[in-house]
């Protein structure tokens, strides 16, 4: 079974990086041609539509994690969302009038963009661990509340720091997200849920939603990995963030309520709890749907509700249920069982 | 000598007033099979939460190949060696029966989070390692074909077994099983009864069994331990255990001793 060739190691792990990096280089040549594509058209609406898709695919599929895979409630994922946003802004609010010699403005941007992303990141991961310790030791409802408080509690922060420009915002921001930016975050999410699913890991987050007291009789350490998803799914609602604000160009304490969070909730739950492809199916259909009602401004809200609730009475478990896309395709296009563990190399 | 695989030393376990365990002792060597029956209530579910870490004990030691666990984490005593089944099965009911027992050789993993994400070799080699491990336990429990299915989905004596598969494969040095005849006819339980034993044959484990079914306990055991409204009433072979009045007495009821002449022996203060 174990390839037993010395060169197999290093072959495989290149392999395996490419595997890690194709997809992210796929995604970069498509949405680097839809956007221009899009850009010579101006057809700035659509373009729009998408990249508030995509940001709402990353929040969605992030929260799955601690939401669907875990079985925990949590109610806060716009705070997180939040710290990453306002990190971000700040850092491009500082550097946004310096450039890296010997780049051109526009690479450079570029790189303090990525930069000020992965700070939004850390940050956000850092403020989940923080909340994640204390409050994971409660379940169900008491989890909820407690995450909606720590929500609420980010935005009063926020709303009464002169440093955050308080309820006005923090305006003037670059207008820096493109479909190609949103995209690689949707591929880059999507690919690290997955392959947390289809790990060790993954299935001690799965043994914890189903049984956490036979969980934690099998040796999985409850708490430590209830609070590394917490951690996973905030430094991605971070990254969510970083993109929203420097799409709209503008960094508000209202971009962050926990009506937001419920929006969030409302996907992972609409596509199924465990569920990947459910959330980003989810995600779309409630982002497009909203703005396709558009048209029907009065009705908008309304017709958003009955979707919801036409949905929960038909199909209670969610558009996929636990399962994925290809479990439940026909034979010829479904993949059964994927695990990398099940086949021979 | 050999060190016990558990030291249960004066465990007590209490409930606000009430006394569930009074110093209970237990002692248990590799390789050893010992049954521990009492009436309904009689706290052996306490004395396997208590040994588990579910609860810590209110008093007393547990010592697990000579180290102290007691106030560790359920998932840590696991690790030092304790797997347990469930009275009412708690299988992860949405997983297949290959996962459920994948999650418990979770702890053997050698690659971290960050090897996950990136797909490393090593993290490839642990998963390929971890599911091997996993169809073997499959395998000893007759599931191998079963390895794709939901565990919902068994019938109720699979459920049984591949939750046995499922604390087999934590790698334990002591299983405790608590009433994994529970439901089942009287073949099945002396099919299982003979599987249990082949267990503890083939990787040299110490089994502790809570049944009620005394015959089928009986049949397998070779020690007993009698608990009655949290006391140990007795202890010793099967064969001493049956002539144990007390014991007779717990069951029956002392009329049934009067009916055969019998004496409940009165213990020195």
């Amino acid at each position: 079974m174990d390839t037993s060739t010395p060169s197999a190691g290093p072959l495989r792990t290149l392999g395996l990086a490419g595997r890690s990096v194709t997809p992210l280089a796929v995604t970069f040549v498509i949405t680097l041609i839809a956007y221009t594509l899009l850009q010579r058209a101006h057809a700035d609406y659509p373009s729009i539509v998408l990249t508030v898709a995509g940001i709402n695919i990353i929040m969605a599929v992030s929260l799955n994690v601690v939401n669907g895979f875990t079985g925990q409630f949590s109610l806060g994922h716009a705070g997180f969302m939040a710290i990453g946003a306002y990190t971000a802004a700040k850092i491009m609010l500082g550097l946004h009038h310096s450039q890296i010699v010997g780049l051109s403005p526009f690479i450079s941007d570029q790189i303090f963009f990525f930069f000020a992303l992965v700070c939004g990141m850390v940050t956000a991961a850092v403020a989940g661990l923080l909340v994640g310790m204390p409050s994971l030791r409660l379940r169900g409802d008491y989890l909820a509340i407690v995450t909606l408080g720590f929500n609420e509690i980010i935005r009063v922060i926020i709303e009464n720091t002169p440093f955050l420009g308080q309820a006005t915002g923090l305006s003037g921001l670059p207008r820096i997200t493109t479909l190609v930016w949103v995209y690689m975050g949707v591929v880059a999410t999507v690919m690290a849920a997955r392959r947390l699913a289809e790990s060790t890991h993954g299935r001690a987050l799965l043994a914890i939603r189903e049984d956490e007291v036979a969980a934690e009789a099998m040796g999985v350490d409850t708490t430590g990995y209830k609070v590394r998803a917490f951690v996973i799914a905030s430094a991605f609602a971070g990254l969510a963030g970083g993109l929203l604000v420097h799409q709209i160009q503008l960094c508000t304490p209202r971009s962050f309520t926990f009506i937001r969070s419920i929006e969030v909730v409302a996907m992972v739950v609409l596509g199924g709890m465990g569920s990947v492809t459910g959330s980003i199916l989810a995600a779309l259909i409630l982002s497009v749907g909203v703005e396709i009602l558009r048209s029907v401004q009065e009705f908008r809200m309304v017709v958003y509700s009955l979707l919801l609730i036409v949905l929960m009475l038909t199909r209670p478990a969610g558009i996929f249920g636990t399962r994925e896309l290809w479990d439940l395709l026909p034979r010829p296009f479904g993949r059964r069982r994927a695990s990398p563990a099940g086949g021979t190399p | 000598m050999t060190t016990p695989v558990l030291e249960a030393k004066k465990v007590t376990m209490q409930f606000g007033g009430l006394k569930a365990l009074v110093d209970f002792d237990l002692t248990l060597l590799p390789g050893e099979l010992v049954g521990m029956i009492g009436p309904n209530g009689a706290g052996k579910t306490t004395a396997f939460n208590a040994i588990t870490g579910v609860y810590p004990p209110s008093s007393g030691d547990v010592l697990v190949s000579g180290a102290r666990v007691n106030g560790q984490r359920p998932y840590q005593i696991c690790i030092a060696g304790i797997a347990r089944t469930f009275q009412n099965i708690r299988l992860f009911k949405q997983l297949t029966a290959l996962d459920n027992v994948r999650v418990a050789c979770h702890h053997g993993r050698q690659a971290g989070f960050t090897a996950a994400f990136l797909r490393t070799a090593g993290f490839l080699a642990d998963e390929a390692r971890i599911a091997r491990r996993a169809e073997e336990f499959l395998a000893v429990m007759g599931l191998a074909d079963k390895r794709d299915a939901l565990a919902r989905n068994l019938p109720y004596g699979e459920q049984r077994r591949l939750e046995i598969a499922r604390a087999l494969a934590t790698g334990p040095k002591l299983l405790c099983l608590d009433e994994p005849a529970a439901g089942m006819n009287a073949s099945e339980k002396v099919a299982l009864m003979d599987l249990i034993q082949k267990i503890r044959d083939q990787f040299g484990l110490a089994i502790l069994v809570i049944e009620h079914d005394m015959r089928v306990v009986m049949g397998v055991s070779e020690r007993m331990v009698v608990l009655d409204h949290g006391v140990t009433i007795a202890r010793g072979s099967p064969q001493e255990i049956r002539a144990n009045p007390k014991v007779i007495e717990a069951y029956l009821g002392d009329s049934y001793l009067e009916e055969k002449h019998m004496q409940v022996p009165v213990e020195a203060p």
